[in-house]
């Protein structure tokens, strides 16, 4: 299964098993990731799962779609290198991507 | 003070049709909510974008969804009290007395909280020193556009409120119009006003910045603002105003004594109720072992809880079981001449 690491803002690493398919929003919530709300549940119009990616990484992920960039620009503070967690779904190709949460989502 | 059986706390669909199912049985009901119209995440979030899964209902909109429940429930005449929010809670004697930040005050006998996911609320700046502007020289919202006549405003955001906004103020103000990328959200007329007002020289428009810092003794001077590239540059500034759209938040309920878990209220699965007598919890914002967030689960919750409800309201009644095809009592509630 692949491996997402997600670093929080307080400075701690976890690294689970998250099982294709799923988003990388979805492995963060069923396993109690802080600081990842996704209040809207993966619908792409709350901005609430935003994430910081690694750049290495950048490049591997699927493309934005317009709505996605739409509601990024509502997240707290965006940058370059941010998504919504629930548009990156797993899979062997994301195997050790490397996510960083915001301090905080609204 | 206004005096009535169950106050529903949230007019998204789940709270909507907990007053359809209120009004059957014979409860009557108020309804708050902060937005400015009924509908909640529907109509908020995704007015436009089609539902599958409504049983029976192969396609809606949020929008279509929201005027349909609202037309089912309009029998039983139920007072909305929007553009306000619940604020504090007090239980005198065996009744439930609430009060909202706009200083509405309810008596009733129980409460329904379908709040979604808390109250939508504007989504703020990330640069502390902003609090501080709050209300004086920074907005969220419009209200007084007089106040900006012959000032220099600094518009932040992409979508249609900060478009909008900038095109309007553009006619009696110095604008700047500051977004974090080229691209808009907003409707791609405005996006053309908008550049055209920047090439005429009534808008300054600057892309690719977003906030860095604000300054100012009681009143902002001025604020800082940042390229993606790294440059920063200080444009003058009487009023800031930011348009992130809205996030949503529990508020005042996490003060209430509820079981809180996760922003989600802990409920049982038989009415639907909290650990505080009289008060429930339906739809989004419950949680219990199996829960979906979806809209048909909130109609379940309702329905369950509306008879929860009943008790704390006719304590010397019984409820009876019936069908809406067969009752005379529901029908006549619905405003169903039978001959």
């Amino acid at each position: 299964m692949p491996k997402i690491t997600y670093n929080t803002h307080d400075n701690k690493t976890h690294t689970i098993d998250v099982q294709n398919g799923l988003t990388v929003m979805e492995g963060a919530i069923q396993n109690d990731i802080p600081g990842i709300d996704a209040d809207c549940g993966g619908g792409m119009s709350c901005a609430t799962c935003h994430v910081y990616v690694n750049e290495e990484w950048l490049d591997k992920l699927s493309v934005k779609e317009d709505g996605e960039e739409d509601m990024l620009d509502m997240a707290f503070e965006p940058k370059k290198n941010s998504r919504l967690s629930c548009q990156l779904i797993v899979s062997d190709t994301l195997d050790g991507l490397v996510v960083n949460i915001p301090s905080k989502q609204g | 003070m206004i005096k009535t059986d169950v106050l529903i706390i949230g007019a998204g669909p789940t709270g909507l049709f907990c007053a359809h199912q209120l009004g059957i049985i014979g409860l009557k009901c108020e309804i708050v909510d902060n937005l400015d119209k009924a509908g909640g995440q529907c109509i908020e979030l995704y007015p436009d974008k089609p539902i599958y899964d409504i049983p029976a209902i192969p396609e809606c909109t949020g929008e279509e969804l929201t005027n349909n429940l609202l037309k089912q429930i309009k029998p039983f005449n139920v007072n909305f009290h929007l553009n306000q929010r619940v604020e504090e809670l007090k239980k005198v004697e065996n009744r439930w007395h609430v009060k909202t930040n706009d200083n509405k005050e309810f008596d009733v006998a129980s409460i329904v909280i379908a709040g979604g996911v808390g109250s939508f609320e504007p989504r703020k700046f990330p640069v502390k020193e902003c609090k501080k502007f709050e209300g004086n020289s920074l907005f969220y919202s419009v209200k007084d556009k007089k106040i900006f006549k012959d000032k220099t405003i600094s518009i932040f955001g992409g979508g249609d409120s900060a478009l909008d906004w900038a095109i309007e103020l553009s006619n009696t103000s110095k604008v700047n119009l500051i977004h974090r990328r080229d691209g808009f959200s907003g409707a791609e007329s405005s996006v053309q006003k908008v550049k055209e007002l920047n090439d005429q020289g009534k808008i300054n428009l600057y892309t690719k910045y977003q906030m860095e810092s604000v300054s100012g003794e009681n009143k902002i001077d001025s604020v800082k603002i940042k390229h993606d590239e790294g440059e920063v540059k200080e444009i003058k500034s009487d009023y800031i105003l930011g348009f992130f759209g809205l996030i949503m938040q529990l508020g005042p309920i996490l003060d209430w004594g509820l079981n809180i878990d996760k922003k989600k209220v802990e409920v049982n699965t038989e009415n639907f109720e909290t650990n505080i007598n009289g008060i429930f919890a339906i739809g989004d914002i419950c949680s219990y072992p199996g829960k979906l967030k979806l809209i048909l689960s909130g109609f379940h919750e309702g329905a369950l809880a509306a008879r929860g409800c009943f008790k704390y309201a006719k304590p010397d009644e019984k409820l009876r079981f019936e069908f809406t095809t067969t009752s005379k009592a529901a029908q006549e509630r619905l405003g169903i001449k039978n001959d």
